[in-house]
């Protein structure tokens, strides 16, 4: 059942993530992205990871892709011309992407990684839920990079009202 | 049998495709998609570590990509504004000056 799942999301992703990269009109891009962003956050519920999967949805899904399909609607650029200035850049682009995806799942798949395993089974998580876990250890062991990313956020904040702003 | 594996090698295959996005695509805007996308590939197998290491640092891990890529496209996507409004295009090919 779970590798059916799997497989079908799995599937969905690729070919939303392959026309994300081909299809020339910015809109379809965009949707495709969408649906790239929905497709995983089903695979996160199913690594049994729900907050992620609900974070997941609301900023990528809906924040950040609202930004971009808005952004786009305000310029308009119109559909890509396509081939650049460099006309092989797209076959070595290609090729070398492929040698990429091999090199990783090659390395990542046999590399033996130092890891320190946890106590998090899915059924002690389903016990005492996933936002209440990842919560805990949000504002314990991760309180200062917490409290950077306020910071953080209101430094990009301040950054795109500066740059939004019309000069004079 | 779901292992591991099967998570890592498709973040592999989405990180690729990212990567295949921002070399191929002139259009800054869908260029930076493909970043999304590559953000995405690796938060992928943070859970897929944490699930299977019964390790919740992955998921807080994810939390944290999640807001430093809002912060991103926030300031990125307001770059590109700043671009057409100086510039009146959006072809990385036509942006190759530093100076205005």
């Amino acid at each position: 059942m779970d590798s059916i799942v799997f497989y079908l999301f799995a599937f969905i992703t690729v070919v939303a993530a392959v026309g994300m990269v081909t299809l020339r009109n910015p809109v379809h891009s965009a949707l495709s992205l969408a649906v790239v962003f929905v497709s995983l956050a089903a695979l996160y519920v199913l690594l049994s990871a729900p907050f992620i999967a609900a974070a997941q949805v609301m900023i990528y899904a809906g924040a950040i892709l609202i930004l971009f399909v808005f952004v786009i609607m305000l310029l308009s650029p119109g559909v890509d011309r396509g081939v650049g200035a460099l006309k092989w850049q797209r076959w070595f682009a290609t090729v070398f992407g492929v040698a990429l995806v091999v090199e990783l799942a090659l390395v990542l798949t046999t590399a033996v990684l130092p890891a320190t395993r946890g106590s998090f089974t899915p059924e002690r998580l389903a016990e005492i839920g996933d936002v209440q876990a990842v919560g805990a250890l949000l504002f314990t062991d991760f309180l200062l990079p917490f409290e950077i990313m306020s910071l953080l956020l209101l430094v990009a904040m301040v950054g795109v009202i500066v740059l939004a702003k019309k000069r004079g | 049998m779901l292992t591991a594996n099967h998570f890592i090698i498709l973040s592999a295959i989405l990180f690729g495709i990212g990567v295949v996005g921002v070399l191929v695509r002139r259009n800054p805007l869908v260029m930076f998609m493909s970043v999304e996308l590559m953000l995405n590939a690796v938060n992928l197998a943070f859970v897929a570590f944490s699930r299977y290491l019964n390790n919740l640092d992955g998921q807080v891990f994810v939390f944290l990509v999640l807001t430093v890529a809002a912060a991103e496209v926030a300031v990125g996507l307001a770059i590109i504004v700043a671009l057409f409004r100086t510039r009146a295009t959006v072809d990385v090919d036509e942006i190759s000056s530093l100076k205005g």
